[in-house]
């Protein structure tokens, strides 16, 4: 397969795997290198990809397991992490500030979900996979990614509703 | 009549119930102008939806660096093919000139055993004279 050949299959999903990536890992700097590095990978294995019925899907399976992977190694070794717990009331300019941008505030609110019901959202909602492409992705039974995905959908609404009461921004 | 439409899909899809027609119709009410005050405060969440979906990668794949480590290592295989052809090439060469060597060892000991050899026979033509002066002796007796 020649490189054309190749991003030919590639580049028409790149933004997809970088926007998962986004979600997981919340910084760009870091999406842009989980995304180079699973664009890598199918690279060196380029012979077996025409053989996979749907490389995206496979790509996308790629790039949520680099991510988890980027994640738990981060926990293991940067404590830095524990310090978010009692920076809470501190940071309040930064967040009217952020708080001001309607769809910034929705961001926020989606990076705080936990993993699972972040990448359910963002398949659905965001890439608008259906539901069978989600199951395989996500390695989860049906009623398992409805489950997740109708938490994940409250859990916004949740907040979006108190930002609404409290009349921020 | 068309709001209550809306809420009755907008519970479903707090459900994950709604299908996708319904979705679609759901985003594409909250993406319009005419979105009801009162629902006025999901528009954020539709509309972050289809802005993130919009956020593109800047960097270019870099494939062409896979190609230097590739030819790395067809160098390092040639290079080990030369240093084992050279090794049994090497190895050929020396053989012969010992063979050689031990050629021209031979030849000097086959000189010197012929050169003794001579010399036996010079001697043992002595016996000769020997044998002829018996035979003279016995005649005349």
């Amino acid at each position: 397969m020649t490189q054309s050949e190749f991003l030919e299959i590639v580049l028409p999903f790149k933004d997809k795997l970088y926007r998962l990536a986004k979600r997981l890992l919340v910084s760009s700097e870091e999406a842009e290198d989980a995304t180079q590095e699973v664009l890598m990978k199918l690279w060196s294995g380029k012979k077996k990809i025409l053989g996979y019925s749907n490389v995206e899907a496979f790509a996308m399976t790629m790039t949520r397991n680099f991510c988890l992977d980027r994640l738990k190694s981060r926990q293991a070794g940067n404590l830095k992490l524990v310090h978010s717990n009692f920076s809470d009331g501190g940071s309040t300019l930064q967040q009217q500030v952020e708080a001001r941008d309607s769809l910034d505030w929705v961001s926020r609110i989606m990076n705080e979900l936990p993993e699972q019901q972040r990448m359910v959202l963002q398949l659905k909602d965001v890439e608008a996979y259906d539901y069978s492409e989600i199951e395989k992705l996500m390695d989860m039974k049906p009623t398992a990614v409805r489950v997740t995905l109708s938490r994940a959908r409250k859990a916004v609404r949740e907040k979006l509703l108190e930002k609404h009461r409290y009349g921020i921004g | 009549m068309e709001l209550d439409r809306i809420k009755i899909i907008l519970e479903k899809y707090f459900e994950a119930t709604a299908t996708e027609a319904e979705e679609q119709e759901l985003r594409d009410y909250f993406l319009s102008d005419g979105v009801s005050p009162e629902l006025e405060m999901y528009k954020p969440m539709f509309g972050y939806f289809s802005q993130a979906g919009k956020e593109r990668s800047a960097r270019e794949v870099p494939l062409e660096t896979k190609r230097k480590s590739f030819s790395y290592r067809w160098i390092s295989i040639a290079a080990v093919l030369t240093l084992m052809f050279g090794l049994y090439f090497g190895k050929h060469v020396r053989d012969q000139r010992e063979a050689e060597y031990a050629y021209q060892e031979t030849r000097k000991a086959f000189g010197l055993i012929a050169q003794n050899l001579d010399r036996g026979t010079e001697k043992v033509a002595f016996l000769g004279e020997f044998e002829q002066t018996k035979q003279k002796i016995l005649n005349q007796n």
